[in-house]
């Protein structure tokens, strides 16, 4: 460690050299590597030793499972359409092998162009690199399918680093969540690349026809859900039946289903979840009631029957798409969330329940989870305007008897 | 015993003059820092030459309608003046749109309704109210132009990235290559962004075109 410290010493900037403005950035890496030697000489402030480079770490740590186990279940489903693939366990190193080679690009990518991006801000308004982009930079790739093209990545990464923060002043300033910014500007942009029946079995595009495996359909489970059409009397219970018969709820809680590369295992994400709540870096307030609000419209639906979303199980909307991820990783993100404990459950609960809305009442996006959190990031300042005033109003009251 | 004062003739192109156009421009843009007509700087910019076409119309109106109420400023009674203003507004639309389907039939056909919603643009009504009222004709003609110009360039900065990225066309010429057949350069994988294509987008460049603009011109960055 000594030789790297004295080496990084060697490459500090100085105030006088050409390489002054480029300060922040050597500055980024230097306290990556190592604790920064100063502190506070008096009157000491600290209340504990996370730092914002701390708290990112630890969340990206929290998505590694989900990164691993995305990975094998990229090759595994990229083995499926031509029935290769066998039980979930075989040809272990195949399947690993064809998910990294398929998603890490997708990774360095997402972190090449977004760091950059974040460090020609920084130079230019001169201020210390910050970490925000160590997570948005890890989500990105684990909310997108794993055949999105890499200059799409590099392409929806500037615009949502852009846009989504760089706009409003930089990482702990923006309003909505820059992956699902990113995430939202493929889906709109590129809707061919981020929903239908192609794109969520890694190269069943490029796959011919005649070597898929008989009655092979390569639909998410909640894409397959909507294809059922026929006659409204026949959309009763069958279809739900066959789709539960189809797909095991556990299947859809381990993870051996096909979808975004992070999203599909439960199990994984809940690793993830019990790091930051041990941590204390995400809301339990906002996890909990998140599930309870996708929990309790799921039950209301059940009593509709307007089309097959309506008879899925309560429980297995809580499993099937990025629900759980979004639960975990992305309701829960400090800067866009409610900051009062009373919103933040309001704010949970009203965003899970609207992701399970946009699911079952608009057949055209089954996959809410995304639109439900950043319409729900825009509504966090107004929950909190509310809470924190229904609190004076409280606070008045109790005042007013005294007074008279 | 009064004896009326007259007023030196201004020259046509005084200073005052030729700042009523080119204020318009930059500082005091109408899009970008009155925030007026962006109603149809969502719907038109899908392509340069219906931002054109529409930059068109909008001059002829405003030009005309602005000399028309400048003229008539003194008789009209100030109560019903918005009345006049929109009779005189929507006499002159109903004009560009008969012009514009009996010449030019396919583009008006593709801006629809939206010749039709000149006579809501905001800009229209708010430099009848703000000038012309109040001034005389030649500076009145003045102030549309330098009005509809500043509008027309955000319109066409913004339909000319849109129709460059949101359908791989510049002016009707295709850019990348055919998109059904996959030349050029849709044969390695490029795509066009429908994203771009959609309304909400303009929001963003014209977002974009302010953010540059403050950028540069700092004085229009207010005090907190």
């Amino acid at each position: 460690m000594k030789s790297i410290e004295k080496l990084m010493r060697k490459m500090e900037p100085q105030h006088d050299s050409k390489w002054a403005k480029f300060h922040p950035v050597w500055d980024g890496f230097y306290t990556f590597l190592f604790t920064p030697g100063e502190t506070t000489k008096r009157g000491s402030h600290i209340r504990d030793g996370i730092d914002l480079k701390r708290t990112m770490f630890m969340v990206v740590t929290a998505l590694i499972p989900c990164l691993l186990f995305g990975m094998y279940n990229t090759g595994h489903w990229h083995m499926v359409p031509t029935g290769e693939a066998g039980a979930y366990m075989d040809h272990f190193g195949d399947k690993l092998i064809y998910g990294i080679i398929q998603v890490m690009p997708i990774v360095i990518v997402s972190y090449a162009v977004g760091l950059g991006v974040e460090f020609i801000f920084c130079i230019k308004n001169k201020h210390a690199i910050q970490e925000g982009f160590l997570v948005s930079g890890m989500l990105i790739p684990l909310i997108i399918p794993a055949d999105t093209p890499l200059w799409m990545v590099a392409f929806a990464t500037v615009f949502a680093v852009v846009l989504g923060k760089e706009v409003f002043g930089g990482t702990g300033m923006n309003i909505v969540n820059i992956a699902l910014t990113a995430r939202a500007f493929l889906f709109f942009g590129y809707p061919t690349m981020m929903s239908g029946d192609k794109v969520w079995m890694s190269g069943l595009s490029e796959t011919p026809k005649d070597q898929l495996a008989d009655g092979f359909s390569g639909a998410t489970q909640l894409g397959e859900l909507a294809s059922f059409v026929g006659p409204k009397a026949d959309w009763a219970l069958p279809s739900a039946e066959a789709f539960a018969a189809k797909w095991p709820i556990m299947d859809s809680f381990w993870g051996f289903i096909p979808g975004s590369v992070g999203e599909t295992s439960v199990a994984a994400i809940l690793i993830g979840a019990a790091l930051l709540l041990y941590t204390g870096i995400a809301s339990w307030r906002i996890m909990l009631s998140f599930v309870a609000g996708g929990f309790v419209v799921g039950l209301l639906a059940n009593l509709g029957f307007d089309n097959p979303y309506y008879q899925m199980e309560a429980v297995n909307h809580l499993v099937i798409g990025g629900f759980a991820f979004g639960a975990v990783f992305m309701i829960t993100d400090p800067v866009t969330a409610a900051q009062t404990n009373t919103g933040k459950i309001i704010y949970g609960f009203l965003g899970g329940g609207l992701s399970i809305c946009v699911r079952v009442y608009n057949g055209a996006y089954p996959e809410g989870v995304m639109m439900a959190i950043l319409f729900m990031n825009v509504m966090a300042p107004m929950i909190d305007h509310y809470v924190v005033g229904a609190n004076i109003k409280r606070r008045n009251k109790r005042l007013k008897p005294k007074a008279a | 015993m009064s004896e009326k004062v007259k007023a030196p003739k201004e020259p046509l192109f005084s200073k005052k003059n030729k700042r009523l156009v080119v204020e318009p421009l930059d500082d005091n843009n109408p899009v970008t820092i009155q925030v007026l007509g962006i109603c149809s700087a969502l719907a038109i910019t899908v392509s340069i030459e219906q931002a054109l076409v529409m930059t068109g119309s909008v001059l002829f109106v405003l030009g005309a309608g602005n000399m028309i109420i400048s003229m008539l400023r003194n008789l009209i009674p100030s109560r019903i003046r918005i009345i006049v203003q929109l009779v005189v507004v929507a006499s002159l639309v109903i004009i560009v749109n008969e012009v514009l389907k009996a010449f030019m039939p396919d583009v008006a056909e593709k801006l629809s309704v939206f010749v039709g919603l000149i006579i809501t643009n905001c800009i229209i009504m708010g430099r009848f109210e703000a000038f012309a009222m109040a001034n005389k004709p030649w500076p009145s003609l003045l102030d549309a132009i330098g009005n509809t110009v500043g509008y027309g360039v955000i319109l066409v900065l913004v339909s000319v990235f849109r129709e460059i990225f949101g359908s791989g066309k510049f002016f009707g010429m295709t850019l990348f290559g055919d998109r059904i057949e996959g030349t050029g350069a849709y044969s390695v994988g490029y795509m066009d962004n429908n994203f771009i294509i959609l309304a909400p987008f303009a929001l963003f460049a014209v977002g974009i075109i302010i953010w540059i603009q403050r950028a540069r011109n700092t004085k229009l960055i207010e005090e907190h």
